[in-house]
């Protein structure tokens, strides 16, 4: 850094002078001329405003998540009661009102979701990168490991898993992160080996550089694009993985609820067939958040990834620029 | 290329050496000992010492291992612990269903899926590629439990209230039984896993397609006169099969495994609800076998994917 950077002020004098926007700048200001990936990310910030106020919820219906009742909540013959002014979605089959129960729920499909992503997507850029830079052993080591993960039938080993240890939120957790790293741990690795032959690399290293700092300094940022687009969409699927083990029981343990369990809890006995608001909302619910979350993970992928986006023009482009190289190695 | 081939092949074995080593690991170092699920609550000291020892638990660990997978390559996985049934007999009995309902679903997914990809491909951009990709969108976020429940109600439940019936509620009735009999039970599982499936191949097909109606030797075909459907369905799907075969490869295997959700929704007995069963009842030797299975449809489905590359991709042959 030999000149002085410009100061607030003289950027601000000079406007014509090119700024260099990061992802995230590029991210946001493509993203926000995107209808369909604003009113995806309204919605989900909604479904996080509805989680968040679920122990409001409580306080104001005076229904505790897994209170049940009996009386109000059940009709003579034992049956769920449907929607009405105490119930605004309708009780379950015990008379737990749906409407908390489906607050608490959004509670864990997020945590889940996100947390699963973002664990991921750590242990799948540092596998990546591993495995990219350093070659040899390494690599083969990391992707054998890779490819073994991905041949394990994924919901037949939660089983197992589940069978020995028993379901928990942790063991959830972990069965959605182990199974869901690997894919972009590929991309990951795909990417460093073809960042690595590059000038600026080689610039650092002959400068003196360490692995260390060169992977970190001059390999990751390059990274960040995919890094964003590949955990954004881990997220929908993360969601629908946990929603899944739990309604095969396996995943989210009661009395905490959540999503696919009370949607298990609608299948049992055919429960849904005379309480249709038990599989309604909470279908609808677990249906409209996953689906917010892939079309905002299309949109940040559009945003990020302009090649892979805008395929809506991409062979009229590709006429314009003969000579466009790949973005992908 | 030969070469290449057998060194997949030998990458696949290592891999269901591993997964076995791994899944017999796990259950080796779990808690609780299955003689006592076998011997019952209340059995003796001796008693359970007897069974413990009849199942080889009581030998070390590489000795039950070596067991394991020596009766393994043999075909013999061992007895269930609830039925005293052969763990392979359990599973050859459950295959049909789950056979059925794969290769019945796949059809549906690639007729499905295939012609709207192509459909989104040829007018990028207009109404036709806006609709197409906005139902793949809502396939990809449906979770199959909750459209197969969505169907059942719709199409089961609610034509039976008006007095008749459209649909069977379910199960899972033998070829044997009748085409008729054996199709219209497994309609509605068919739909539900094909609906959900068929959204990835129309995203597969519409990327892959528009990228390669926009190279060279497509212009030329068209520049020669070729008609349009000529150069889209021959020298345009051609380049798009790799990418196609490979996700049918791994979805098949996938899934051959046992589909959990769908025979759990429907209450279909196949693989996936064995599997199920047995966890609910700690019978090792049943969920071992299951994802041994699974494992090896994956690896298997892989290697067959590799192979038909092969004869897709002159480049490889050449090699």
């Amino acid at each position: 850094m030999s000149e002085a950077a410009p100061t607030v002020a003289e950027a601000i004098q000079a406007p014509a002078q090119v700024v260099q926007r990061s992802s995230w700048q590029h991210l946001w200001y493509r993203l926000r001329r995107d209808k369909a990936s604003l009113t995806a990310l309204v919605f989900i910030a909604l479904v996080i405003a509805f989680a968040v106020c679920a122990p409001l919820l409580e306080t104001v219906t005076g229904h505790l998540y897994d209170a049940q009742f009996r009386d109000t909540g059940l009709t003579p013959q034992g049956l769920p009661v449907g929607p009405n002014s105490e119930f605004l979605l309708g009780a379950d089959y015990l008379g737990r009102d749906m409407l908390v129960r489906l607050a608490y729920g959004a509670q864990v499909s997020l945590l889940v979701g996100v947390l699963a992503a973002l664990i991921a997507a750590c242990i799948g850029v540092t596998v990546g990168l591993l495995a990219g830079y350093f070659g040899g052993w390494v690599d083969a080591v990391l992707s054998r490991f890779t490819d073994f993960v991905m041949a394990i039938p994924f919901l037949l080993f939660a089983l197992a898993l589940v069978s020995v240890y028993g379901a928990s939120f942790q063991m959830c957790l972990f069965m959605v992160v182990f199974f869901s790293w690997a894919v972009l741990g590929r991309v990951i690795r795909a990417q460093v080996r073809a960042l690595k032959e590059r000038e600026f690399v080689e610039a650092s290293r002959s400068l003196g550089a360490s692995t260390p700092s060169i992977v970190v300094k001059d390999v990751l940022p390059n990274l960040t694009e995919p890094i964003i687009v590949y955990t954004t969409q881990l997220i929908p699927s993360a969601i629908v993985f946990e929603a899944s083990l739990s309604f095969l029981g396996l995943g989210i343990v009661p009395p905490m609820p959540s999503w696919g369990q009370m949607l298990s809890d609608a299948s049992q006995n055919s429960m849904y067939m005379v309480a249709p608001w038990m599989l309604v909302s909470t279908g609808l619910m677990l249906l409209l958040t996953t689906l917010a979350f892939n079309i905002l993970g299309d949109g940040v992928r559009d945003a990020l990834d302009p090649k892979a986006g805008r395929r809506l023009l991409a062979g009229l482009r590709r006429k314009q620029k003969p000579g466009k190289e790949a973005a992908h190695g | 290329m030969a070469k290449v081939l057998l060194q997949r092949l030998g990458y696949a074995v290592l891999i269901l050496f591993l997964l076995s080593l791994f899944i017999f690991l796990l259950f080796y170092v779990a808690p609780g000992n299955p003689a006592r699920l076998i011997a019952g609550e209340k059995a003796s000291a001796e008693v359970l010492a007897q069974v413990t020892h009849n199942l080889g638990l009581d030998r070390p660990i590489y000795e039950q291992y070596w067991r394991f997978i020596t009766n393994a390559f043999q075909g013999d996985f061992g007895y269930s612990y609830r039925s005293k049934v052969a763990v392979w007999a359990l599973i050859a009995g459950r295959i049909p269903a789950t056979v059925s309902i794969v290769f019945g679903a796949m059809f549906i997914w690639l007729g499905i899926g295939i012609p709207l990809g192509i459909l989104s491909a040829r007018h990028p951009g207009t109404w036709r590629d806006r609709v197409a990709q906005i139902i793949a969108l809502i396939g990809i976020s449906f979770p199959t439990f909750v459209l197969g429940m969505t169907l059942l109600y719709t199409l089961y439940f609610m034509p039976k209230q008006a007095g008749f019936t459209l649909f069977p509620a379910g199960g899972y009735k033998e070829f044997g039984a009748g085409l008729w009999e054996w199709g219209s039970h497994l309609i509605l599982p068919w739909f539900t896993l094909a609906l959900v499936t068929a959204a990835i191949y129309q995203r597969l097909t519409r990327a892959q397609l528009l990228d390669v109606l926009g190279e060279d030797y497509i212009r030329t075909a068209r520049a020669k006169g070729l008609k349009e459907w000529k150069v889209v369905y021959k020298h345009g799907m051609r380049a798009t099969l790799t990418v196609l075969t490979t996700q049918l490869g791994a979805d098949i295997g996938y899934l051959l495994g046992g589909t959990i959700i769908m025979e759990n929704v429907f209450g279909i007995q196949g693989v996936g609800s064995l599997a199920i069963n047995a966890v609910k009842q700690q019978d090792r030797p049943v969920i071992i076998g299951v994802v041994l299975l699974g494992g090896f449809f994956i690896v298997t489905m892989n290697l067959i994917v590799d192979l038909v590359h092969v004869g897709l991709e002159p480049r490889l042959r050449a090699k």
